[in-house]
């Protein structure tokens, strides 16, 4: 079932073209390795699908919806997550808040007074899910720029993961982690795929593309270079295409 | 489960953090603040009463309403220079509808508070629509503001003679409490619940703290900060209400230089200039630090001159604090 189409979808800033009629299909429960060399125009189609980017011209849609005139929270509710290179965390507010930033739970004071955060139902779900992610965080309470990198990641993965997407964008999410960590990315990578999740890893790292992906599409110029299946490509074809030797 | 503190320093460390995260106030400007009183108390035997209390609240309250505004604006990383200007224009436009314009006198209160949020649409209006710098903005409305108070105020002279309702939100003082007092104590309660625990509060804080992660997080960025401005100018409109109510009359050039003092206020009180902390709570430990200081100076007959300077060097200690403390917990 195709869960994500992007057709014909460009975009400008300024005089410099960015995308030039990108067309893609992203399959659900797939995982998708996106790669490029840099200024290809990975971030900015991933940022076109989540909403923080408006295409110019083009259609995407979601779930047989059309997404593209929606604003990036009502993307989210649909389903459609991304964890950011610069995982996008607020440093000095809280693990709990990061994880629940726009969409705390809420709930009513003496049943009257205006509604508020419920700070203690956040903090038991951000344990929740940080426990599920098995990873070593000592608490929610502290704020997030405390904590180390791979830290860091796992609230952004988090906070990605806590409301049952379908699709999650990863930017680079081992360019910055130890080896282990590294490996406990894929892992998880490799669990969504399980759960029915589709996935799109932008990554530099072709090991790591060519260790979970299904598909590799390689963007150059802001135009789709190949669309390749993973288990009938080789490092070499996929890297000749990046370069545009092919 | 949690290991019993050992030394001081963790002792310490934990008040810190309880004080912090369950009363919004930073235990270092509470201890200032007591510190500050008890030096007073033992200096002057004026210092320890009730009447003095209510005086040093009396004085905080049109700061205090202001630095609630500057709290609000800074914890989203903005920016409003023309707090003081707005507030000056407010009380003007109050004080013109009931004397000038002989409306009755609900006009001032309505008039006021009105020319605030205006003036603070008008700053969030431009600041995310055309998306020129908070500072530019707000310098610009500084000077707009108060030119359009001394425009309305015949001959930039004050305008005199508001009717006795009005004049008891400034002087009244129903159970013995000041009535700006009370508005204030009720304003910061208000505005604290929002900021501390609403949605709107913490999607303040987070868009202050990082816009980036606000905006991934699908947190309408622009209409969030233009409310806030919006919010900001409010404040300066209520200011500048209680001040014209005060002195019973609107005075234009109400409130110069008030919107470095609320600012002072507010980051003494423990909120960064940098956006993504702030409390309402803390501004007003921050503002009452302040108004000890200058009641206290003025009770031992120190010239004026130098309560400035000392206002000016609680400031950078206050700021060289949070430094040290930071880089502390950087190392650790």
């Amino acid at each position: 079932m195709t869960l994500l189409s992007i057709s014909n979808v460009t975009k400008r800033f300024g005089a410099i073209q960015v995308l030039n009629g990108v067309n893609l299909e992203i399959e659900a429960g797939t995982v998708t390795g996106l790669v490029g060399d840099n200024g290809a125009g990975k971030s900015t189609l991933m940022k076109t699908i989540t909403g923080i980017y408006a295409i110019d011209e083009g259609t995407i849609t979601f779930n047989g919806q059309d997404v593209a005139g929606l604003a990036p929270g009502e993307r989210r509710e649909r389903g459609i997550e991304m964890i950011y290179q610069d995982l996008a965390l607020a440093k000095q507010q809280d693990v709990a808040s990061n994880i629940f930033l726009g969409r705390e739970p809420k709930r009513r004071p003496l049943g009257f007074l205006p509604w508020i955060v419920d700070k203690t139902k956040m903090d038991a779900e951000a344990r929740k899910m940080i426990d599920r992610l098995g990873a070593r965080i000592p608490s929610v309470h502290r704020p997030v720029g405390l904590f180390s990198g791979g830290q860091q990641q796992t609230v952004a993965i988090a906070r990605a993961l806590t409301f049952n997407p379908k699709l999650v964008i990863m930017d680079e999410p081992t360019a910055a982690l130890a080896v282990r960590e590294v490996e406990s990315v894929l892992n998880l990578i490799k669990q969504l795929k399980s759960e029915g999740i589709a996935v799109i890893l932008i990554s530099h790292r072709l090991n790591d593309v060519f260790e979970v992906t299904d598909r590799i599409v390689v963007l150059r110029q802001g135009r789709i270079e190949a669309n390749l299946q993973t288990a009938q490509t080789q490092m070499r074809e996929v890297v000749s295409h990046i370069v545009g030797a092919h | 489960m949690t290991p019993v503190p050992t030394t001081k320093a963790e002792q310490w460390r934990r008040l810190q953090f309880f004080f912090d995260s369950k009363l919004h106030i930073r235990l270092e400007s509470l201890v200032v603040l007591i510190a500050l009183c008890a030096a007073m108390a033992v200096l002057s035997p004026f210092f320890f009463s009730i009447s003095n209390f209510l005086n040093i609240f009396l004085a905080t309250s049109t700061i205090g309403v202001l630095a609630i505004g500057a709290t609000v604006i800074l914890s989203s990383n903005g920016l409003d220079l023309s707090l003081g200007s707005v507030m000056g224009f407010s009380g003007i436009v109050g004080a013109y509808l009931v004397v000038i314009a002989g409306l009755p006198w609900p006009f001032a209160i309505i008039g006021a508070l009105a020319a605030g949020a205006f003036a603070g649409a008008i700053n969030g209006f431009l600041i995310t629509r055309t998306r020129m710098p908070a500072f530019i903005v707000t310098l610009g409305m500084l000077g707009i503001a108060r030119g359009f108070a001394l425009i309305l105020a015949p001959n930039g002279g004050s305008i005199y003679g508001l009717p006795a309702p009005v004049v008891f939100l400034g002087q009244g003082r129903p159970l013995g409490i000041p009535t700006p007092v009370i508005i204030l104590a009720l304003t910061a309660l208000i505005v604290h619940y929002m900021l501390a625990y609403s949605p709107f509060g913490r999607h303040t804080l987070a868009m202050g703290d990082s816009e980036a992660a606000a905006r991934a997080t699908g947190i309408p960025v622009e209409r969030l900060r233009w409310k806030l401005y919006i919010l900001s100018g409010f404040m300066a409109g209520l200011a500048g209400l209680l001040f014209m109510a005060r002195v019973n009359a609107g005075d234009p050039t109400a409130g110069i230089n008030y919107e470095l003092t609320a600012i002072t206020a507010a980051i003494i009180g423990g909120t960064s200039l940098f956006g993504g902390k702030g409390s309402i709570l803390g501004t007003l430990v921050g503002a009452l630090i302040m108004g000890v200081l200058q009641n206290g100076l003025n009770l031992l007959s120190v010239p004026s001159f130098w309560q400035q300077v000392a206002i000016g060097v609680v400031l950078i200690l206050a700021v060289y604090i949070d430094q040290l403390q930071s880089a502390k917990e950087k190392k650790s």
